[in-house]
């Protein structure tokens, strides 16, 4: 059974303007010890459906419809008090920048162990072991000293390690990273993903990554789903979706990432930009960009269909 | 000379005072603390070449890219455009005109209380190239056709555009001019990769019709190998390697553009790359000798001590005790 079931979400932001729907209909699922890989351009919805599973959707944003199953319990409609119980200890938490995740006025020792204590049964002299010792496992030599430092003392990249270490530190199930490495450098970015992919793998942890980069999905992730205008595009594991992608907008994003094992003369792209969400066309999403386009894209729309390896929502695959 | 580089740094440096103010430095008894950030760098770009500095954040290349347009002036050293030293060619309006600046964030480049009109004919009334509104009117809707836009768009503000929009604007305004050289610092680094390729479409195609010559800053390899013929890779302010980019990529020398290389995510998923340890050191106090060897799995005790110069390697210029001495493995 998948350990995360997201059926049917839909997520609402209602406006003076009327009510728009940034999340359309989104159904995927994680396995134990998979890792799902969320790609898309800005505005398209992946950052959105990591907080909406999370419960930490800003309002006045709203989940409208849809389920969200941790283990065959539903936790999209808990009172946030249960909820706050099973982000940390179930779900742990990546997010982009680090400097926002880690609270300034408190040194990283003692978030650690906050943390920790919240959710597990420990002793203060135990949580302080475990937060030393979770400090050298991401990497942070002299944990010992370390522990007593104050976010700020941390480069970066290091304090990227503290929140890793804050996220699987109550050893959770499912681990939700929203762009972790987005704010890093390349260097320093390969070891941070290097770091997330054997440890989740250590602690058989699912993860759901979200990024833009598809070179950092390339490498890290097992399936990938593809988003555009808050519908799942395509899904499917990663080498099908980056080798032979079914659906013609992951085709063009893939065409139009230079690559640095090849130099083209000029890239694919695609032209024109993804609509607002107040602007969403009928029919296919995609359908005013699509090289493929035909009448019933323009009325019609697409849910997912079976495209060989991968899922895709195109009427090209309407057998 | 039509065989002359457009543009010749030569030994720049900046050096910025990063001291804290007067009386605390003095209460605290404090020498003055100076950041070198720009370190004796060297490079020339021909004629309707790119030439991309690449690096991490930190390494100087965005100061090179502001001494280069004379945003602020080098400590020592001399950059020569045309010919001319920088400080004489600025104070010559016909020359400043033919250099221009692309910037990275196209929401804080563009004044967002002026119509895109106005932005764009900006240039054209300061070098007073254009008078009447009916001639700016119209080489105004020239620009936003050439990149991409319609004429129409000159009368909205930038804050109904997106991203990519908005940085073809700022494209147009920069070759509202008409110049022949333009510093573009990380121009794509805010937008998303299908904009991306939109917009260094654009830019390639603007270079082969105007004859464009581009100093590309960025920090994204894949996206400086789309775009250069020379590179210079930097460190801690100094160029570590440069060199014509496609022998850098296909057979890099420098332990540092090794390393950097290596760190890419690999798009064919053969796995088993080695990311390297460690992070770059302070610019306000880098270690002695070769700034890389902290990291550098070919450091020896040379490197620790005595800074290494340039070995010209084929075309390629590379700054390593290791290659310098042949050696490659640990």
């Amino acid at each position: 059974m998948a350990l995360l079931d997201v059926e049917e979400l839909k997520v609402e932001f209602p406006t003076r303007r009327g009510v728009l729907r940034a999340i359309d209909g989104v159904s995927f699922g994680i396995e134990p010890g998979e890792v799902l890989g969320v790609v898309g351009e800005s505005g398209a919805g992946k950052s959105l459906t990591g907080a909406a599973i999370i419960g930490l959707l800003e309002p006045p944003g709203r989940i409208a419809g849809g389920r969200v199953l941790l283990d065959g319990k539903r936790i999209d409609n808990l009172p946030p008090a249960r909820m706050r119980e099973i982000r940390g200890r179930q779900i742990g938490a990546i997010f982009q920048d680090p400097l926002t995740t880690l609270d300034p006025v408190y040194p990283v020792g003692r978030q650690l162990t906050e943390t920790m204590q919240t959710h597990l049964k420990l002793s203060d002299a135990d949580a302080r072991r475990r937060a030393v010792a979770w400090l050298e496992r991401v990497g942070i030599p002299a944990g010992a000293q370390r522990v007593n430092a104050y976010p700020h003392e941390f480069s970066g990249g290091m304090r990227q390690r503290v929140v890793i270490a804050l996220a699987l530190c109550a050893e959770p199930r499912l681990v939700i990273a929203d762009e972790p490495t987005t704010a890093l450098d390349v260097s320093i970015q390969a070891q941070i993903i290097e770091l997330l992919k054997s440890l989740t793998r250590d602690h058989g942890t699912s993860v759901m990554l979200v990024t833009h980069d598809m070179g950092v999905i390339a490498e890290t992730a097992d399936r990938v789903a593809v988003m555009y205008a808050g519908r799942i595009a395509e899904i499917g594991p990663v080498r099908a979706v980056v080798k032979q992608p079914a659906h013609p907008y992951t085709e063009g994003l893939m065409g139009s990432i230079p690559w640095i094992e090849r130099k083209v003369e000029r890239l694919r792209q695609i032209d024109g930009a993804m609509p607002r969400l107040n602007a969403i066309p009928p029919g296919c999403a995609f359908n005013p960009r699509c090289p493929h386009v035909f009448d019933r894209c323009r009325v019609e729309r697409p849910d997912l269909l079976d495209a060989g390896a991968t899922r895709a929502a195109c009427w090209l695959h309407d057998a | 000379m039509p065989d002359a580089p457009m543009l010749e740094v030569d030994a720049v440096s900046r050096v910025f005072d990063v001291s804290r103010p007067w009386l605390q430095r003095v209460l605290a008894r404090e020498e003055r603390l100076s950041l070198r950030a720009v370190d004796e760098v060297s490079f020339a770009i021909d004629r309707g070449a790119t030439l991309s500095l690449v690096g991490e954040s930190g390494c100087g290349k965005s100061t090179v890219a502001r001494l280069v347009v004379g945003l602020f002036p080098p400590t020592s050293g001399s950059i020569r455009f045309e010919g001319q030293s920088l400080s004489a060619a600025r104070a010559q309006p016909a020359l400043r005109r033919r250099m221009n600046m692309i910037f990275q964030d196209p929401y804080a480049s563009l004044n967002p209380r002026w119509r895109v009109r106005d932005i764009v004919a900006e240039p054209l009334r300061a070098f007073g190239l254009l008078s009447g509104r009916d001639a700016i009117g119209d080489r105004v809707g020239e620009l936003l056709r050439q990149v991409g836009l319609a004429p129409a768009d000159g009368e909205k503000f930038p804050h109904e555009f997106s991203g990519g929009q908005r940085q073809r604007i700022s494209i147009a305004r920069a070759l509202s001019s008409e110049p022949e050289f333009l510093v573009c610092d990380e121009p794509t680094s805010a937008l998303d990769v299908s904009v991306q390729a939109q917009i260094l479409n654009l830019m390639k195609d603007l270079q082969q019709r105007l004859g464009l010559t581009y100093l590309f800053i960025s920090h994204n390899l894949a996206v400086v190998r789309h775009m250069s013929d020379q590179l210079g890779v930097m460190y801690l302010g100094r160029i570590v390697e440069s060199g014509p980019a496609e022998e850098i990529f296909s057979a890099p020398l420098h332990p540092y553009t090794r390393m950097l290389l290596a760190a890419i995510p690999d798009l064919d998923m053969v796995g088993g790359r080695t990311p390297v340890a460690g992070e770059v050191p302070s610019p306000i106090d880098p270690p002695p000798g070769c700034p890389f060897h902290p990291r550098c799995p070919l450091a020896n005790a040379r490197c620790r001590v005595e800074r290494p110069g340039y070995t010209p390697t084929g075309d390629v210029l590379v700054a390593c005790h290791a290659v310098e001495e042949g050696r490659t493995s640990p």
